[in-house]
Formats: C-alpha cells, structure tokens, sequence
C-alpha cells in the first residue's frame, strides 16, 4: 500500500515510497535485468527475478540478497510470494513455474510446474491456488485444495493474468488486444474489453480495489479502464508516450501506479489521503 | 407313577440357570463365537486377555490409560485470584480404582504404621537380611540399610545396650560355655517339616575347638518359644515357604546342593547366621523351587547346563582325574588319537578308524567375471547364405548391431528386426526382405548388383583363404576390408554428409575418428585410414573399428540425404523401453480456436485434470492434501512401452457409438465450413463404399488410440449440433443413412484390402494405401477432439483394431510425406520389419486381388486430382497460420490436421453421397 517497488535493467531494484516520491532503498545483486519483483505480506521481504534466470530472495532493512533460487532454463518473467511468504512462486520463459521454499534451504524447487508449452508471462497466487498465463495461450490454474488443473485456452498468448479481489474471477490480458474476464470455476466468458493496444509488450492487467472497474496498459502511452459488468471504456488515461510497461492498482485505496518509459507516475484523485 | 416322579423332581438339584424354553417357530439362538465374547470388570470396562506372562488382563483401556481417547488432558485454569497449583502427579493418579482397593496393587485400607508398631524387632526378618547380606552381589550393603535406617528401639533395649548388652546376646550372667554340642546324624535327611528357626540355634558351630578357660560368653539368646495354636490341617510342625526366606535366602544353587551334598547342610538350618556361612543355607523338607514369590528366577537357567552332567557312562580311568595339562609324557600321548578324530560314536565290528585322514577336497573357486559381463547369451546372427543380397544385408545387419559402438552396450534395440525374430524364435516373413534395396531406385539396384558381383568374385577368393566368412569378430585385413568398400560405396560416397549424422555419438573419440575417417574416404585416401584409428589400440580392434566405419558410411550414405530431413531427434533415450507419458494430455487446440472465435468460453476451451501438489507445497500454503496418499506430483503420468502398439490403443467401445461419432464428426465439419464437391466422386460406387468403411475404421482404430493419450473432452457435440443446425433436412437424412450402416462389414474385406498394401511392391500400391492414408489420419485427427470418455472394453473389437493400426503402420512406410508427417506424431518409428509378415498370410486370396487392381487404376486417377487439391488447401491454411506465433510440438499437429481436415471432407462424404445416388 505504502511502498513501491521497481526493477528495471540496471541489474536493480528500487524501493520507493510513491507517496512521497522518495527513494528508500536500492537492492543490488541480480546479473542481469531484474523482470519482476514482489514483496511480501509484511514488508520484510522481498523476491525478485530477472534475467539471469535467478529468483532472489532480499531481505528489504538490510538489503542483502538471503538467498538465490537457481534453477529456471530461462529467465524469469514473474514472481510472486504466497500468502505467508514461505513460498515463492516464479514463472519463466523456459516454460516451468517453480515453486520455492522460503523456510528451509534447499535449493531445489518444491514443485516444478511444467504444464505450460510456451513460456510463462504471468503467475498469480491466492490462498490455494497458483494463477500462470503463459504464451501458448492457456491460463491455467493450480488448485491446491481439490488437486485440479484447470486449463483455459484463450488463443492468443497470455500477458498477463489476475484475480479479481472476490477470487470469482480471473481476469487475462492476451496479445489479441483484448482483456478477458473468465469465471474461475467453469471458465466461462464473462466479458471481454477491448480498444488497448497491446501486440507485442508484456502488459498488465489490474482490477481496481472494488472490483468495478478493470484496467489495462497499453502500448500507445494509454492506461485504459473498463466497466467491469458493462464491458464499456469508462476511462483511458493518457500516461505518456511509449508503452505503458506496467501498472498497479492499490489494494484498498483508489490509487493506480504506472511504469512507462524509466518513470513511475502515481495517479489519484486530489482528496487522497495515504494511510 | 405321577407323584414318584414328582417326588424324583425333588429329589434332583439343579445347578446353573436352565434354557429358556424354545417357543414355537423360534429359531435356535446362534452361540455366540468366541471372538465376539467379551470380558468386562465390574465397572464396565472391557478387559482383554493377554498372555500369563503379563499378568492376564492389559492395564487400562487397550493397554493405554483410562479411556478410549486415552489420557484425557485436564482443564489448566489459573485467575489471578485462583492461582492454578503444580500438581505433581504420583503413580496413583495413573492407576485404575481396583488398583487402590483392597486387593489391588497399591492399598489404601487403613494399616498400622510403623510408629504404633510394637518396638520388637522381627528377628526373622532380620535374619532374613542378613543372609541377604551375605549372598548378595556385594556382600554386606544391607549393613549399610541398618545405619541408614532410622532407629526405632525401644526404651528396654536402650537400657540393656546401655548395661552392655549387645544384640544377639541372651541376657543374664556370663557363662562358660560347654563344649556339649550334638550334632544332628549326618546319615539323616529331613524331608517333611523343618525345624523351626529358633530352635536350630544350638546347631552351630565351628570355632568350639578351642576355648581359653577363662572366657566367658554371654548366655546364648533364647529365642522365646512361640505358642500358636495349631489352627490348621497341616502335618506337625509344617511351616509353608517363608517368603523371606524364598525371597533372599536361596538361590538356584542350593536347590541343586539338595541333592549333591545334602547331608551336612541339612543339619544346619537357618541358624544364627552371624557365624555361619550364607552359602551352606539350603532348604529341607520345605517345597524346593522357584516360588512365585521369588524374583530372581533367571539364576536357575544360568547355572544348570546340560555340560554339568555326564552324558555317558564309562568306566574311570585311573589317572583320568589326576592329571590335567600337565599329565605325564605317555599318559598323554594315549589319549591323543582319541582326541584327534573326535569321533564319539561307536565303531563297527571289522571296522576300524583309518590312520591317515583322506586327501582334503580341493575346491575350485569359480572363475571371476570381467567388469563388463553381461549374463545375456548372444546370438550370432545367422546370415542366410545364398541370399540375393548378402553382402548388403550383412552390412545392413552389423552395422545396426554395431552401430552403438560397443557390442557390450548394445542394447536390444539396437537388433534389427531380424536378429529380433531369430531371438523370439519366429518363422521367416513370406514378405519381400526388408532392404534398403527396396527404397533405391531401378537404376542404383542395378549398379549395386553389379558392382556387387564384381566383388564378390573378387573377395571371394580372399575370404576363403584368409577368413571363415561366419566368424564375426575376425576382422578383415585392412587394406582388404578397404577394398572391398571401397568397392561397395564406390563413388556416391562423395555424398556421405557426416556432418548432422552421428552413428557413434556415444563415443565422442570414436565418431571423431570415423569422421575423419570418412573425410579421408572422400578424398579416395587409402592409406590414410590407418592414421586416424587411436594407436593404442590393438590391431585386432582397429581392423574391426575399420569395417565398422566402412559399413557406417555406407549404411548412411543410403538413408542419411533421404531421410534425415524427414527425422529430429529422438524425444526420448533409444534404449529406455518404457517412456514416461503424461496420462492427461491437453488435446487439440483445433477446435477449441473455433470455440474462443465463437466465444464460447466454458466446457469447450476448458481441460480438467487431477494435479497433485507436492506435500510440501501444501504444507506451505496451509491447504491440506488434497491426495493424501498418492506419491505423484504433477498430473499423474503413466508407464507405457515405448514400441508397443497398445500404445495408441485403447479396448474400444462398441464399434457402433464410435462410427456414430466418427459420422457426426465428418457431418460436423461438413456443415461447418466445407462445401461439397461431387465431382469428385466418380468412380464406381461400390469401391467407393467399401473404401470408406475402412477408412472409417481405420479412423476409428487411430482415434482410438489417440484419445488414449488424451483426456476425455467436454462434449464437443453441442457445438457441433448448434452449427449443423442451419442444415436441416439433409443432414437427418445422412444420419439415418449412417446409421444403417454403422454396422461393421464383414473381416474379409479388411483382410482384402491390408493385404493389398502390402502385398503390392509396386509404386501403384503405395499410392494407394497413401491414398487410404491420407483420409483416415485426418479423420483420426479430427475425431480424436471428439472422442467422449473412450475406456470401454469390447474384446472382440481389440483383434481388429490392432490390425487396422498395424496396417497403418504399413502405410506409413513409403515415404509420402503426409503420411510421414501423421505418423510422426504417433511417437517413436515402427520397426520396419513389422510391416510386412503379419499380413501376407491372407495373400492367397486371389479374387480379392483383382478387385484391388482395378482399383488401383482409378484410384491413380483419383489421386493425382486430390494431390493438385491438396496443395490448394495447404497453402490456403498456412495463411491462415502465418500470423500466428510459432508454437511447440501441438502446433504441427493443428496444422496437420487443419489440412487433413480439408481432405476429410472430400473422402469422408463419400458414402452420404454415394446413398443418396
């Protein structure tokens, strides 16, 4: 809520605080181009994975790298923690999500998902599941509670892939320019959004903190927002003038976060007040 | 005689509880078995029977404690104002009630305590420990007990020992003491009673001997009589086993002394111990044995072995005894050879121990095996002399048998089919011999056999004196072997790219050498070869690793330009005969892009599978396991052989339901987005019905055993019945139509036609079954997105389907590249020699071969016209891919099937058509 982070080329990550645009902490220690970073439930830690097809797992008072997870064939497109932060999920382009322990030191992941047969561009978690969209245009969805596998074929290779805040949903960006919402438990369409750009980028997806609308980047400098029951743009945000790489939407707060171009910008609404 | 018996009923005594009377109808109730008898204590609880050992019953509830839950926590509350207190819990709080009760292990009744007990000591007792003292491990730490023991003495006793009295002394002046001691008859033994304790005081002692005059002794300790009344049945003076006695007193030893020496001890009996030795104890006349009472029982097993005793009897030698190790010179060497044989026994009349042992056995220890030693025996292979081809089939047999370089790590598949059948002990094929020959065009044969005969006379003579042609191993001199390959490749060696072919890739050094080796060839070096062979080698090696490169090139040079572009390589490890396949495999994605154009999200674009996370993950995640008790992880895979034809089979369900599917599929995509093309179909209808039941029924075999590998998919039917609809009247009729015919056709017309493919060498056959091909793969391919949960099981379909793949197998063969390209994806490569035998026992049916002949013609016809489609098509749908990314494996296949699907529609309407002419 209160904290940002961004990773980029310069093998760093960058700790902010959006608020107040001040920079708290750099992390140093990836080979290549961090791709993805995510922090944990209690702000101690935080998992990052690039392209030197490591995870790393960073300890944010001290700034030292705790431990690195090698093992992926490719790089890292996305990581994320789970709920209590014992698990890190990372998917790559080398087609496998890997599941990491926090708590013990083994260096072999717990479980490699290897279902996928294009690499992974997104992963999600949520209490019991494990969300991943991969580029050979199937969403699919681990659940760990019933021991399925869902896998919904949407064609067009996945960019990225989100739950709603019910867990009702899942919401998936694909490279056909369209976002689509599926209903998590029979896979059904629920609506589709289009009018974004978004052909060759990995861009986000997001919801917004209730649920009502649904948010996209797109790669002609817009960020573009949806009704989410009516399926009609309700709002495209001109950002800048490339892509608009990445966004994020606060998790309670009407407060959107996006990443073009080597700058973050943070949008709201002038009587916002930071928690 | 009424009122005697009544009076007789009187008379008897009745014990137990009489049957209830049987009431009419009433079956006789069942005995409860023993099993199910239960025993209960008095509160209820059930109580098992164990073993004696154990006591009888199991303490508590199972052998655990209290209840069925087994210990019950208690509630820990603590306030501020009620603080909860430390309870330590002693062994009664884990005890059971009867335990506390009057009988039980620890009782609670009220007892006179040590304080209000009279002050006398109980002498016996006392005694009792004192023996103890004596016998015990470490003699005298009961002494220890006393001076540890709170002194308990009465005011009496404080006052004797104040005059000086000691303990054990009588009271009263001091005596001389006379030396008049009876002794007990030594002769006597006193079985029966014992005398009481007391009263054996006088019994003692030993050091009477000698007694200066002037001594005097406090009076002896009168042990006052006791005057119990006799209140019991026993003999006289019968005292049961004291328990302190049997408790410490004896040990197993004295048991045994009974017997041995028991005429001295049995006058001593427990007298005062203070001087005598614990060790003469024994008991007499008192029950010998180990009492229940007694603890140490182990004691008797430790001392009394079977080597204590004589086993025989025999007369004493005289010396025998006298002399240890240390007998004289010939006392000993008597007694040696007795020693020596050891022999016990009793010796025969006429018999006598031989003096000279016999030479021992000489054993021969096995010989010990080379490292690499495989218990396998090896077949030669048996090359059929006289065979046309001999020298080729000969290359073509050693090269592949070698080819994995080291005879030692060949594995089974490295045999060719041959050498494969020799082993398994089959009949030759009818069949043409699989040959490379086959493959190679008019003019190349030719060439060969021609240079082939050159050679052989050449050789010939060679062989002969040099070589027996059977031995294997021996390798051919070199610059022979050369010349004869030399000879063989002759110049379309120059063509042999070993660049992207590797026959020796598990042995980097050795593909090295053979490359250079070939490059050498190329240049027409001959001398050279020599010098790439490893040096270190012995000759015998390098003549044989020559020939083997020889025949590597050579076999390759053949195969490698046709058919390398055709192969990648091998997913799996050639020699694991058993392949790791996914048991749920997300299936086509073909119609599932038509269900995402149509938005129909849902059923159709959704795949289901059992996953199993790791135990970990979920231990992590908090979630419990959803498989407890599975050891997957991931989707659930299955073990299958890798060359095995059930791979793509599954039993099959009853042919009918499949065709019907089959037929909705073919309406299907006929409605879907195909027009019809009648003009095609002009060839005489018959034929033409009779194709396509086989086609179907290919199909149905292929998709069969492609659904195997693949989940079972969500109805795809709706779709297919929401597009048909538009066509309304047309499509009830074909499916009436297909329904009568759904039936299969007779076994003969498959047999009719399979055999015809492999019958027929020539070109026409090939194209034929290439024709037969073409529509069933894509049939198989489009109905296998179709094919609803398939493991049903009709045996009597399983023969047929296995036939019909086998043949397709067949097919494949000829390299059309269609057909390449659909059996591809069936996985590893059929042997080719499984082709050809299995069918040719059908050949003699002559009549059915002129049918197929003139098919063949028309079919000519038909099939230069398909081929022109065909390519329209193609190209059409690989526009239509172009704008797609490249995909893995799945994608190949979608188009595959993309084009197939549009051959589909042209073959798989023919019998529609055909009934409504």
């Amino acid at each position: 809520g209160s904290y940002c982070l961004t990773c980029g080329s310069d093998k760093t990550l960058k700790l902010w605080n959006p608020h107040k645009g001040t920079a708290l902490r750099t992390y140093q220690g990836h080979g290549y181009e961090v791709l993805d970073a995510a922090g944990s439930f209690d702000n101690s830690q935080i998992c990052s994975g690039g392209a030197d097809k490591a995870v790393a797992l960073w300890d944010v008072t001290t700034g030292q790298v705790v431990r690195k997870y090698r093992g992926h064939a490719g790089n890292v497109n996305c990581v994320q923690f789970n709920e209590e932060a014992t698990v890190i999920v990372s998917g790559s382009i080398d087609s496998t999500v890997r599941c990491w322990d926090c708590r013990s030191r083994r260096p072999d992941p717990i479980q490699v998902l290897d279902e996928a047969k294009d690499g992974i561009s997104s992963v999600k978690l949520s209490a019991h599941e494990i969300l991943t969209g991969s580029v050979d245009g199937r969403v699919r969805r681990y659940d760990l509670r019933t021991g399925q596998l869902c896998s919904d074929y949407i064609g067009s290779p996945i960019t990225s892939v989100c739950f709603s805040k019910d867990g009702q949903c899942v919401l998936a960006a694909s490279l056909d320019s369209t976002l689509r919402l599926l209903d998590k438990d029979t896979g059904e369409l629920l609506g589709e959004y289009t009018g974004h750009r978004s052909t060759t980028y990995r861009l986000d997806c997001v919801l917004n903190e209730q649920d009502t609308h649904v948010g996209c980047a797109s790669e002609d400098g817009h960020v573009y927002f949806w009704n989410l029951v009516e399926g009609s743009l309700a709002l495209s945000l001109p950002v800048g003038q490339g892509v608009v790489q990445s966004l994020a939407f606060h998790p309670r707060l009407p407060c959107l976060l996006v990443a073009t171009q080597g700058q973050v910008t943070l949008w709201r609404e002038d009587t916002f007040q930071p928690e | 005689a009424v009122e005697s018996s009544d009076s007789e009923e009187e008379d008897l005594v009745s014990y137990g509880s009489g049957l209830q009377p049987l009431q009419e109808g009433e079956r006789i109730k069942k005995p409860v078995p023993l099993q199910e008898q239960t025993v209960k204590d008095a509160k209820g609880r059930y109580q098992r029977f164990h073993g004696a050992f154990t006591g009888g019953f199991s303490a508590g509830y199972f052998n655990t404690v209290g209840t069925k839950e087994g210990w019950t926590p208690s509630a820990f509350v603590s306030s501020r104002q009620k603080r909860a207190d430390r309870t330590i819990l002693g062994p009664e709080d884990f005890m059971d009630e009867e335990d506390l009760s009057e009988f039980g292990i620890a009782p609670k009744d009220i007892t006179t305590t040590d304080d209000f007990a009279s002050k006398a000591k109980d002498r016996i007792k006392e005694k009792a420990r004192q023996i103890a003292g004596v016998v015990a491990p470490i003699p005298g730490t009961t002494a220890f007990d006393d001076l540890i023991g709170p002194s308990k003495i009465t005011v009496g006793v404080e006052l004797l020992r104040k005059m000086g009295w000691k303990e054990g002394q009588g009271i009263g002046p001091r005596v001389k003491r006379k030396p008049c001691r009876q002794k007990p008859d030594p002769t006597v033994k006193i079985y029966g009673c014992a005398l009481p304790p007391g009263l054996s005081e006088d019994s003692e002692d030993e050091e009477d001997e000698y007694q200066p005059e002037n001594v005097t002794f406090a009076p002896k300790d009168v042990m006052p009589v006791d005057l119990t009344p006799k209140d019991n049945v026993h003999g006289l003076g019968y005292k049961g086993l004291d328990p302190s006695q049997a408790l410490f007193g004896v040990s197993g030893r004295e048991h045994l002394n009974l017997f041995i020496g028991g005429s001295e001890e049995t006058s001593k009996l427990l007298g005062d111990l203070r001087h005598s030795k614990g060790r003469k104890l024994g008991i007499t006349g008192q029950a010998f044995g180990v009492g229940a009472l007694e603890e140490e029982d182990d004691d008797i097993y430790a001392t009394d072995t079977l080597s204590k005793y004589d086993t025989v009897l025999k007369d004493e030698e005289p010396g025998d005894g006298l002399y240890g190790w240390t007998a004289p010179k010939q006392y000993k060497s008597k007694k040696r050879p007795e020693r020596e044989f050891k022999y016990v026994g009793k010796i025969l009349d006429g018999f006598s121990l031989a003096s000279k042992s016999s030479a021992p056995v000489k054993i021969y220890p096995p010989p010990s095996l080379p490292r690499n030693y495989r218990p396998v025996h090896y077949f030669r292979p048996v090359i059929i002399a006289g065979n046309e081809n001999c020298y080729l089939q000969k290359a073509l047999e050693e090269s592949t048998g070698k080819l994995e370089s080291d005879p030692a790590q060949q594995s089974r598949h490295a045999l060719n089919a041959a050498q494969r059948r020799e082993q398994l002990g089959e009949t030759e094929l009818k069949g043409p011999a699989p040959s490379i020959l086959e493959y190679l065009s008019e003019k190349d044969r030719e060439r060969l056999k021609e240079m082939k005969q050159a050679c052989e006379q050449q050789v010939k003579a060679k062989i002969v004196s040099q070589q027996s042609p059977k031995d294997r191993f021996q390798p051919a001199s070199p610059e022979d072997a050369a010349y004869k390959w030399r000879m063989l490749l002759g110049g379309q060696l120059a063509n042999a790219g070993s660049s992207d072919f590797k026959p020796f890739a598990k042995n980097p050094e050795k593909q090295k050498r053979y490359e250079n080796f070939v490059k050498s060839l190329k240049k027409g070096e001959k001398d050279t070869l020599e010098r790439f062979l490893d040096p270190n080698m012995t000759e015998w090696e390098r003549g044989r690793e020559q020939e083997e490169f020889f025949r590597a090139a050579m076999f390759y040079r053949s195969s490698n330009s046709t058919l390398s572009s055709r192969f990648t390589r091998a997913k799996y490890e050639d020699d694991v005969d058993k392949v790791e396949v996914p048991r749920d495999q997300e299936n086509d994605i073909d119609d599932k892009e038509t269900a995402v154009k149509m938005k129909m999200f849902g059923k159709l674009t959704r795949d289901i599978f059992e996953w199993h996370p790791d135990k970990l993950l979920c231990k992590r995640f908090n979630v419990r396991d959803p498989y407890p008790d599975s050891s997957v992880v991931g989707l659930p895979k299955v073990k299958r052989d890798k060359y095995s034809v059930f791979n793509f089979l599954t039993m099959p369900e009853p042919t009918t339901s499949v065709t019907q599917a089959t037929n909705e599929k073919i309406q299907e995509s006929n409605s879907l987005n195909k027009p019809k093309k009648p003009s095609r179909w002009d060839v005489s209808d018959k034929e033409k019905e009779k194709k396509d039941y086989v086609s179907e029924f290919i199909s149905l075999a292929r998709s069969k055993a492609d659904v195997h590998q693949q989940p079972p998919v969500p109805a795809t039917e709706e779709c297919g019945a929401g597009t048909s609809e538009p066509i309304p009247a047309l499509v009830a009729n074909e499916d009436k139509n297909q329904e009568e015919e759904s039936g299969r056709p007779p076994m003969d017309l498959f047999k009719a036609i399979f055999v015809s493919s492999s019958d027929e060498k020539s070109s026409s056959s090939e194209e034929e079954s290439d024709e037969e091909q073409q529509p069933t793969t894509s049939e198989r391919e489009s109905e296998t997105t179709k094919q609803v949960d398939v493991p049903g099981s009709s045996s009597s379909n399983v023969q047929e389907s296995v036939t019909a793949t086998t043949d397709s197998g067949i097919s494949s063969l000829p390299t059309s590249k269609q057909e390449l390209d659909a059996t591809e994806e069936f996985g590893p490569k059929l042997p080719p020699a499984f082709s050809s035998g299995r069918f040719c026992k059908h050949l003699d049916r002559k009549e059915k071969h002129r049918k197929i002949r003139e098919r063949h013609k028309s079919k000519k016809e038909r099939k230069r016209k398909k081929e022109k489609k065909k390519k329209h098509k193609k190209q059409k749908n690989k526009g239509k891919h172009k704008n797609k990314k490249p995909e893995k494996d799945s994608s190949s296949d979608t188009t595959d099937s993309s084009d197939s699907l549009s051959d589909m529609d042209t073959t798989g309407l023919s019998p529609e058509e055909l009934l409504r002419r």
